[in-house]
């Protein structure tokens, strides 16, 4: 393999077997000839939202020496697949070049409620550290018996096991379990090491997936090929509650290589190749009745403040009345926040092979495990005969935990009895979006007037990650445009495992927010959604970059936190805040468009 | 129209029986197996999909096939020569200029277009030549210090 130098992400390419033999599987792990495995223990309630099944285990060590992980987590971008990995070669003794990942992959990796943005190295990995130090007390074990002296004597350094009293007494982890097979259970009682005697974390290190995602190698879910297989275009309805009135399937049926598929309100047309199967769609003709919603993206608010379900409330704590008591200056504001779309660059995708009572899927999720439940209920299979593989994912932020393309994909692959793909298109992903508000913190303000410096600043505690972002902003007062110049952010992350990779993650997350306090705005008219691809909604651009400068504070005392959204959250304030700073006029309406700056102006 | 559409790709010339009308990212992504471009858009709205044809950055999901017979397209898989990563590939990498790296495929592509046109580019005339190329994950930043760091690179003014 020509990637052997990074720890990189491998999926086991088959599909069948997914009930595997005790010795299957200990192939499949690599321990036939020897190793040390960690599993989850079984119903460990402290870690684990539902017992996973008997053989999910954490880490192996092979009798190669190399180091396995398994996750259920997925590699979206936010680079877990690096930091995960430099968390466990600390642990290990081992260089990070030693280390492979396998993510994502029901059938192989510890169940796992979902990977959402920024927490997976908060959460997991402390247990990630956990089973690693476990794996680590084995092995001094066994060395100890080897040179039959006190396992204290002996430390881990490359992946070797040394006699701190006796240097040239060393035995390689390699020799340690070959012919050997050590199975064990988290157990919780050994200590993984304090973060001072971290090597491998705290440093600079590229991302581990660097290299495949630069030459094309990196696969996503939509690059998986099966023989056979078939790629389904879905009729959709022109508005979210519309209901279908008739359709013509007849014509389309005819067409060379097209297979259509009708189940209930399932409605394919199936080809060998996607854009004839879409050419085909696009000629069936469907009559549809459009319901009679009536609001839209500005009536939104006075919709949801009339009808609407009651406001909800997100966090609770504290006393506003004692608060605004104590408080120097209060101020009251209503603040509009529109609906943004996650809009990741890679649309839902799944590939799904079903044989007989067995179903494979490869899905683009953040939530394997989730998929896994959906494809077993809507197929009538049993959990452990559904393996979801996750590549590689394009993007989720959050966007991609429902699986409804999952569900569509193993649909149709039963219908159609051949593996097929659903990749939806961009339209397809702006108008199933879960579209959400923009920015949790836009309301913070600080009483000064403006300086006409343009300057804002703003702060946030996102759960355990503490920010402050500011900001400057130039204000064109004829065209109501605002640039921002230059945005410095300052997080404290507790200990950080990958500096490059959380300056990576904050610089998104600002750039994103960039979009959502600017320009991003879903426009939508009863259930039709008017946004259907990047040319109405428009993204961050290479044009809108600000100098980004981000601060971390060292804080090995506390573990690792998230980072990626807390910058996001505060980035609508500190723009609204320079804009006030600026030309003098506060904005209670996000985005900040040049026509809401140039209204504002003129009031 | 089916026909037999034969050009160049990545340095080996190939045949495709096809319908001619068909999009060059499709018959990329699924004839000929090359999944290294991506679909983003399907409007020509993102860069996703960017290859190279005769060396000119093109959209793959606004070019015809037959509008590449009988010349050469490249990919980011040709972009690596007996093993050695192009300037960019390594810049890319240097720079962690990616995140979700569904981008990057055509960033660099179009890149490669941009420094063959103008070797010496400032910041802005990367950020002019870049901009119709989107990156949900917000890599700009490293993305133009990357093709900045390749386009020095490629002028022998620095040791990688
Ligand atoms: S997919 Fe071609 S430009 Fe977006
Ligand atoms: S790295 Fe994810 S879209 Fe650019």
């Amino acid at each position: 393999m020509k990637n052997k130098e990074t720890a990189r992400q491998s999926f086991p390419p088959t599909a069948s077997s997914l009930k595997l033999s005790r010795r299957e599987f200990l192939k499949r792990m690599g321990l036939l000839g020897g190793g040390v495995v960690v599993y989850v223990s079984v119903g460990d309630p402290s870690s684990w939202a539902q017992p996973p099944t008997d053989f999910n285990a954490f880490l192996r060590i092979g009798a190669d020496g190399r180091v396995i992980c398994f996750s259920g987590k997925i590699e979206m971008g936010q680079g877990v697949v690096t930091s995960l990995a430099q968390m466990l070669a600390d642990e290990l003794g081992v260089p990070l070049t030693s280390v492979d990942m396998v993510l994502g992959d029901t059938l192989l990796c510890p169940y796992d409620r979902g990977t959402f943005g920024s927490l997976s190295t908060k959460y997991f990995g402390a247990t990630l550290r956990q089973a690693a130090a476990e794996a680590r007390a084995v092995l001094i074990q066994m060395a100890a018996a080897r040179f039959a002296v006190a396992p204290e004597r002996l430390s881990v350094r490359d992946g070797q096991i040394i006699d701190s009293q006796n240097t040239n007494r060393k035995v390689t982890y390699a020799q340690l379990t070959r012919g050997k097979r050590i199975e064990r259970h988290l157990t919780h009682r050994v200590s993984p090491l304090p973060a001072s005697r971290h090597t491998v974390s705290g440093r600079a290190t590229g991302r581990t997936d660097a290299r495949q995602k630069v030459t094309g190698e990196a696969r996503y879910a939509g690059d998986i090929r099966l023989p056979d297989m078939l790629y389904a275009k879905i009729l959709r309805p022109p508005a979210h509650g519309a209901t279908l009135k008739s359709i013509n399937l007849e014509d389309v049926g005819k067409v060379d290589g097209v297979k259509v598929i009708r189940d209930g309100d399932l409605i394919a047309v199936l080809h060998p190749y996607p854009d004839e199967a879409q050419k085909a769609l696009d000629q069936v003709q469907a009559e549809w009745d459009l319901p009679d919603a009536k609001v839209d993206n500005r009536t939104i608010f006075e919709h949801l403040l009339h009808s609407g379900p009651s406001e909800e409330i997100a966090a609770d704590s504290g006393d506003i009345a004692k608060g605004k008591k104590m408080a120097a200056q209060n101020f009251d504001s209503t603040y509009l926040n529109h609906y943004v779309a996650h809009a990741p660059m890679e649309p839902h995708t799944a590939l799904a092979h079903v044989e007989g009572q067995k179903a494979t899927v490869w899905a683009s999720t953040q939530t394997p495990f989730g998929a896994r439940e959906d494809v077993a209920r809507t197929l009538g299979l049993a959990s452990r005969d559904v393996r979801v593989i996750t590549p590689f994912v394009g993007g989720g932020f959050g966007g991609k935990t429902r699986n409804q393309q999952v569900i569509e994909a193993a649909r149709l692959a039963t219908l159609a009895g051949k593996p097929v793909q659903v990749a939806w298109t961009r339209q397809e992903e702006f108008f199933y979006d879960t579209f959400r508000p923009a920015a949790a913190k836009f309301g913070h303000r600080f009483a000064k007037t403006p300086t006409g410096k343009g300057l804002g600043l703003a702060c946030t505690d996102y759960k355990g990650t503490y920010v402050a972002t500011m900001a400057e902003v130039e204000v064109d007062k004829k065209t109501g445009h605002v640039q921002v110049a230059r945005v410095v952010c300052a997080h404290d992350l507790g200990e950080v495992i990958n500096p490059e990779g959380a300056r990576l993650q904050i610089e998104g997350g600002i750039t994103m927010g960039l979009g959502y306090a600017l320009r991003e705005e879903i426009r939508f008219k009863g259930g039709r959604i008017l946004d259907a691809n990047f040319d109405t909604y428009e993204l961050p651009r290479f044009s809108w970059l600000p100098q980004i400068e981000t601060i971390l504070v060292d804080n090995p005392a506390m573990a690792p936190q998230g980072c990626g959204e807390p910058a996001i959250t505060t980035m609508g304030a500190v723009i609204a805040n320079a804009v006030y700073d600026a030309v003098g006029v506060r904005l209670f309406e996000l985005p900040m468009t040049p026509q809401r700056i140039k209204a504002a102006l003129k009031l | 129209m089916k026909a037999s559409i034969q050009f160049k790709l990545n340095d080996k010339p190939v045949t495709v029986v096809a319908d001619d009308g068909r999009p060059l990212l499709w018959v990329l992504r699924t004839d000929l197996g090359v999944t290294g471009p991506k679909y983003g858009c399907g409007e020509g709205v993102c860069g996703a999909c960017t290859v190279l044809v005769d060396g000119q950055a093109v959209l793959a999901c606004q070019t015809g096939v037959k509008e590449v017979i009988g010349k050469e397209v490249v990919t980011i898989e040709g972009l690596e020569k007996n093993g050695t990563l192009h300037p960019l590939q390594k810049a890319f990498i240097k720079h962690d200029a990616l995140q979700c790296g569904f981008c990057a495929s055509g960033m660099i592509m179009k890149a490669h277009s941009l420094l063959s046109e103008n070797p010496t580019p400032s910041r802005q005339e990367i950020i002019e030549g870049m901009d119709e190329n989107l990156c949900r994950c917000g890599a700009h930043k490293r993305i133009i210090l990357a093709i900045d760091t390749a386009a020095q690179d490629m002028r022998g003014e620095r040791k990688s």
